[in-house]
C-alpha cells in the first residue's frame, strides 16, 4: 500500500479531492434545497404527506440506479461527474427534507408564540427562532447523509468517474487487495472530516446548548 | 428518454439466463438470503439490548462507525480477501452476501434497539407488576409496540441490500447490476438505462410490499390508524413518521 | 392484610429509601401513604409487590412472606395502578383489561365477559371496548386501569397516584367513584399519594412519612387533622385543620328553622310578604330550594324569575357533617344555611351561630365518636 501511495501520490490527491467536492457539494446544495421544501411541509400540513411521500420513494431508489439514469434525463454523457452531483443532490434533498420538516414540526409552539409576541415576524423569525432550534436534528440528518454521499460517490467509478472509487475498481482488476485498502481508509478519512466539521459548525450555531451541559 | 425502452422492448432480452426474469429472480435471491441473515443477527441482538439495557453504547458506537464505510470498497476488498480461497461457484457469491449482511445489520439493529427502548416506560412498568415474566413482558408488550421501528429498519436493510446487490454485480455476481455493467462495457446505454430502470421499480415494489405488510401486523393502538377518531391523537403526522423510511439519526 | 416488618430499602450508593417501616394495612381499608417527595412512600408500595426488594425485614401478605411466592405469581393475584396507566398502547380496552385472567390461565370468553362488566362497574361506556387507549381521554384511561388491575378479583390492591396525573375536576369524581367501587368491593388497599387532602379523603387510615423513610404517624384522618404528632406532620397536614376536621363530625340533628319560601314565578307581593331581612328563599315547585332573592332587587312588577337570584349559597344534606352545615350557613347571602332533605326538599335553614353553639356544645360535653364522613364538599356544591 504504501509503494503505491508513493508512486502515485499525485493522482491519489487528486482524487481525493474530486470525491471530496463531489461529495460536499450535493450536501450544501441538497441542504440549501430542503430548507424551503421541508419548511413548506411543516408550515401547510396538507402538503406534507405529499412532500414526504415523493422524499420517500426517491429515497429508495438506489443511487447505481440515478447515476445511470442521469444522462437520459439531463442529457449530459455517460461518464460526466455532473450525474454524480446532481444524482446525489436529489438523494441529499430526498433524506433532509424529512429531516428538516420534523426538526421544524418539533419546534415547541410556546417558543414560536413568544418569538412572535416578541415581534419577530416572517423570515426573520424563521433563521433566527426556528431555524436554529432545529439545528441539532438537522445536524444529525446531514451527518447520515454525508457518510451516505462519501460511500455513493465511490460507486461513480462505475460509470467512469475519477475518484477514490477508482482505486476499488483499480485493485479489482489487478486483483491486490492492498490498493483497496488504500480507498476504504482513504474514504473512511473523508467521512470522519466532513462528520467533524458538520459537528463543529453545528456546535457554532448552538452555543446554547453548551452553555447548559 | 425512449432510448430505455429499446432494451426492454425487444422480447430476446425477456428469455434465458440472462434475461430479464432471470436477472430479476437472481437479485431477489440475494436480496432475501442477505435479508434472512441480516434479520437473524439484527433482531435477536437488538431486542436483548433494547430489553435489557445492556451493551447499548457498544451498539450505538459501531451502527455509526459502520456507516463510514464505503459499500463498494467493502465489497470489492472482502471478495478479494476471500474468493481465492473458496471453491468457483461459491467463489464470488459467499464473500458478496457477507458483505450484504454486514451492511444491512446496522439499520436494523439500531431500528429494533430503538424500538424497544421507545415503549412507553409505564406500560413496562404495569406489565412486570400484573406478574408477566420477563419474556412474557418482552413478546406481548414490547415487541408489539416495538414493531413500527424494527419494520423501518428492516425496511431501510432491505433497500441498502437491494443498491449493494446492484453494485456486486462488478464482483461477478448476477442480478440486475449485470445489465448496467454488461451495458456499459458494451457501450449499450439503453442495456444501462434499463438495468436501472428496473432496480429501481423493483426497489419500490419490494418497499411497498412491506409497507403493506406493516399495515397489516402492526396493531392500530400504535400507529394511530384509527376507523372511529377519538378524543386521542391526530392519525395523519403520527403514520406518515413510523411508516416512512426511518433515518438512522442516532 | 399487609404488613411491613422493619422493611429497609438501601440502594448500593448509600441513599437510604426506607428506613425500618412498620405498618400494618388492615383487610377491607384503605390505607394511604402520604408525605413529601423523597420520603419512600413509592418504595414502600413496590416493595409489596416486589418491584422493588427489599434489603432488609420482610413484607406478609396475610400470612404469607411475599418473599417466598415467585415474583410473577405474587404480583397476579395483586392489584396494581399506576399513574400513567401504563394502558398496553397495541391492545383494545377490553384485552387491555383481560390481560391478568388471561395470564391466569382462564378461559378467553369467561376472561372477555368479566372485562365487559367491570368496564360498566368503573364507569365507562361499552362501546369503547374496541377502542384503543390512544383514542381516550386521560379520565377513562385512568378507568380502564382500575378495571385491569380489578380484573382477576385480586383482595389485594396497590396504587400509586393513580389519581394525580388528571385534573382537578376528573380527579374528585375519579376519587368518588373509587369509594363507591370500595364500598361494593371490600378489597385491602395500600394507596400512595403526595396530597394530603386526597389522602384524608379517601383513606380510612393514613400513614405520614418522612423524607428518609420513616413513619412519622399512623392514624385515623380525624385523629391526624386532631392531633399531629409534631410539626413536621402539622406543617404536612397544613392549615384549617380545625374547619377541615369538622368534615368528619356529623351534623346530627340541628336546630332548623322553618324557612318561608316563594316560589318561582311568583309576584312581588308574595316576595315581599315572606322576606325576612330583605331575602327570601325561592324553590321550584317540589320544594327544592333554587336561591336567594334580594328583594331591594325586585321592582315594581317583576316576578321571582331565574335571572335574579343569588345562588352563592351552599346546601347542606340533613346527615352531611358539621362542616357542610356551618359553610352552608356561612356562604348563604341571607346568612341562614340551607339544610335540605335526602331528596332535595327544603328542611329548613340555621344561622353560623347555631351551629357552633352545636359545636362548642359537643366541645363541652365530650364530643361524640367521630364518625367518618366522606368529604361533602364537592357533590353537593357541584
Amino acid at each position: 500500500m504504501i509503494t503505491y501511495l508513493q508512486d502515485h501520490f499525485q493522482q491519489t490527491v487528486e482524487r481525493f479531492y474530486t470525491h471530496a467536492w463531489l461529495a460536499v457539494l450535493p450536501l450544501v446544495i441538497g441542504l440549501v434545497l430542503a430548507i424551503p421544501l421541508g419548511w413548506l411541509a411543516s408550515r401547510y400540513r396538507r402538503v406534507y404527506p405529499g412532500v414526504i411521500n415523493l422524499a420517500g420513494l426517491l429515497y429508495t431508489l438506489p443511487s447505481v440506479a440515478l447515476f445511470v439514469i442521469m444522462p437520459s434525463i439531463i442529457h449530459t454523457k455517460i461518464l460526466s461527474p455532473i450525474n454524480v452531483v446532481v444524482a446525489l443532490t436529489i438523494y441529499t434533498v430526498a433524506l433532509m427534507v424529512r429531516v428538516i420538516a420534523d426538526a421544524l414540526i418539533a419546534v415547541p409552539a410556546e417558543v414560536r408564540s413568544a418569538a412572535v409576541a416578541m415581534g419577530f415576524t416572517g423570515p426573520g423569525r424563521f433563521l433566527r427562532v426556528d431555524l436554529p432550534i432545529a439545528v441539532p436534528v438537522i445536524v444529525a440528518g446531514l451527518r447520515v447523509a454525508a457518510a451516505s454521499n462519501v460511500g455513493l460517490v465511490s460507486v461513480g467509478a462505475l460509470i467512469g468517474v475519477d475518484q477514490l472509487g477508482s482505486l476499488f475498481t483499480e485493485g479489482f482488476t489487478l486483483f491486490v487487495g492492498s490498493i483497496v485498502l488504500l480507498g476504504i481508509l482513504l474514504c473512511v478519512l473523508l467521512a470522519l472530516i466532513l462528520d467533524t466539521t458538520i459537528v463543529l459548525i453545528g456546535r457554532r450555531l448552538t452555543t446554547w446548548q453548551r452553555a447548559v451541559a | 428518454m425512449g432510448v430505455i425502452w429499446n432494451y426492454l422492448g425487444d422480447p430476446a432480452h425477456w428469455s434465458g439466463s440472462d434475461g430479464v426474469p432471470a436477472r430479476v429472480l437472481e437479485h431477489l435471491e440475494y436480496t432475501f438470503l442477505a435479508l434472512a441473515f441480516v434479520c437473524l443477527i439484527a433482531l435477536p441482538l437488538g431486542l436483548y439490548v433494547g430489553h435489557t439495557g445492556r451493551g447499548s453504547v457498544a451498539i450505538a458506537g459501531t451502527a455509526n462507525a459502520l456507516r463510514a464505510l464505503p459499500d463498494f470498497g467493502l465489497l470489492v476488498y472482502v471478495v478479494l480477501l476471500i474468493s481465492g480461497r473458496l471453491p468457483a461457484s461459491l467463489a464470488y457469491l459467499l464473500p458478496s452476501v457477507l458483505v450484504l449482511v454486514i451492511l444491512g445489520v446496522p439499520a436494523a439493529l439500531s431500528a429494533t434497539y430503538a424500538g424497544i427502548q421507545a415503549v412507553d416506560p409505564a406500560a413496562r412498568d404495569a406489565a412486570r407488576g400484573m406478574g408477566m415474566t420477563g419474556s412474557q413482558v418482552l413478546w406481548r408488550v414490547e415487541v408489539p409496540n416495538a414493531l413500527p421501528l424494527m419494520l423501518s429498519g428492516i425496511r431501510s436493510s432491505m433497500l441498502q441490500i437491494v443498491a449493494t446487490a446492484t453494485i456486486a454485480a462488478y464482483v461477478s455476481l448476477g442480478g440486475l447490476g449485470r445489465f448496467i455493467l454488461d451495458g456499459q462495457s458494451q457501450r449499450d446505454y439503453s442495456q444501462m438505462a434499463a438495468g436501472a430502470v428496473l432496480v429501481g421499480v423493483l426497489a419500490i415494489l419490494l418497499d411497498l410490499i412491506v409497507a403493506g405488510i406493516q399495515r397489516l401486523v402492526v396493531s392500530p393502538g400504535v400507529t394511530g390508524r384509527f376507523r372511529t377518531a377519538g378524543p386521542g391523537r391526530r392519525p395523519s403526522l403520527v403514520t406518515s413518521s413510523q411508516e416512512g423510511s426511518v433515518v438512522q439519526t442516532t | 392484610m399487609i404488613k411491613f416488618d422493619s422493611v429497609v430499602k438501601r440502594y448500593p450508593d448509600g441513599t437510604t429509601a426506607v428506613d425500618g417501616l412498620d405498618l400494618i394495612a388492615p383487610s377491607g381499608q384503605i390505607t394511604v401513604l402520604v408525605g413529601p417527595s423523597g420520603c419512600g412512600k413509592t418504595t414502600s408500595l413496590r416493595m409489596v409487590n416486589r418491584m422493588v426488594e427489599p434489603t432488609s425485614g420482610t413484607v406478609w401478605l396475610d400470612d404469607r412472606d411475599t418473599a417466598s411466592v415467585p415474583a410473577a405469581e405474587l404480583r397476579r393475584g395483586i392489584g396494581y395502578v399506576i399513574q400513567q396507566a401504563g394502558l398496553f398502547p397495541h391492545r383494545t380496552i377490553v384485552d387491555n383489561i383481560a390481560t391478568v385472567p388471561l395470564l391466569l390461565g382462564w378461559d378467553k370468553r369467561k376472561a372477555k365477559q368479566r372485562a365487559l362488566e367491570l368496564m360498566e362497574r368503573v364507569g365507562l361506556p361499552t362501546d369503547l371496548a374496541r377502542r384503543y387507549p390512544a383514542q381516550l381521554s386521560g379520565g377513562q384511561q385512568q378507568r380502564v386501569g382500575v378495571a385491569r388491575a380489578l380484573a382477576a378479583d385480586p383482595p389485594v390492591m396497590l396504587m400509586d397516584e393513580p389519581f394525580s396525573a388528571v385534573d382537578p375536576v376528573v380527579r374528585a369524581e375519579l376519587q368518588n367513584e373509587f369509594l363507591r367501587l370500595q364500598s361494593e368491593l371490600d378489597k385491602t388497599i395500600l394507596f400512595v399519594t403526595h396530597d394530603i387532602d386526597e389522602a384524608v379523603k379517601l383513606g380510612d387510615e393514613v400513614g405520614v412519612m418522612r423524607v428518609g423513610g420513616r413513619l412519622a404517624q399512623l392514624a385515623t384522618p380525624a385523629e391526624l387533622l386532631a392531633d399531629p404528632v409534631d410539626d413536621f406532620v402539622a406543617g404536612f397536614v397544613g392549615r384549617d385543620r380545625g374547619y377541615r376536621s369538622l368534615g368528619f363530625r356529623a351534623a346530627g340533628d340541628l336546630p332548623l328553622v322553618t324557612e318561608p319560601t316563594v316560589r318561582l314565578g311568583a309576584d312581588r307581593a308574595e316576595a315581599l310578604r315572606a322576606a325576612r331581612d330583605g331575602w327570601v328563599l325561592a324553590v321550584d315547585e317540589d320544594g327544592r330550594p333554587q336561591g336567594w332573592i334580594d328583594v331591594r332587587q325586585l321592582d315594581a312588577g317583576t316576578t321571582v324569575g331565574p335571572d335574579l337570584l343569588h345562588r352563592g349559597g351552599t346546601v347542606a344534606k340533613e346527615d352531611d357533617s358539621l362542616r357542610a352545615a356551618l359553610d352552608a350557613a356561612l356562604s348563604a347571602p341571607s346568612g341562614r344555611g340551607v339544610i335540605a332533605g335526602d331528596d332535595g326538599r327544603l328542611l329548613g335553614t340555621i344561622t353560623a351561630r347555631e351551629v357552633v353553639e352545636r359545636i362548642e356544645a359537643e366541645r363541652s360535653a365530650g364530643a361524640p365518636a367521630d364518625t367518618r364522613e366522606p368529604e361533602p364538599a364537592a357533590g353537593s356544591r357541584e
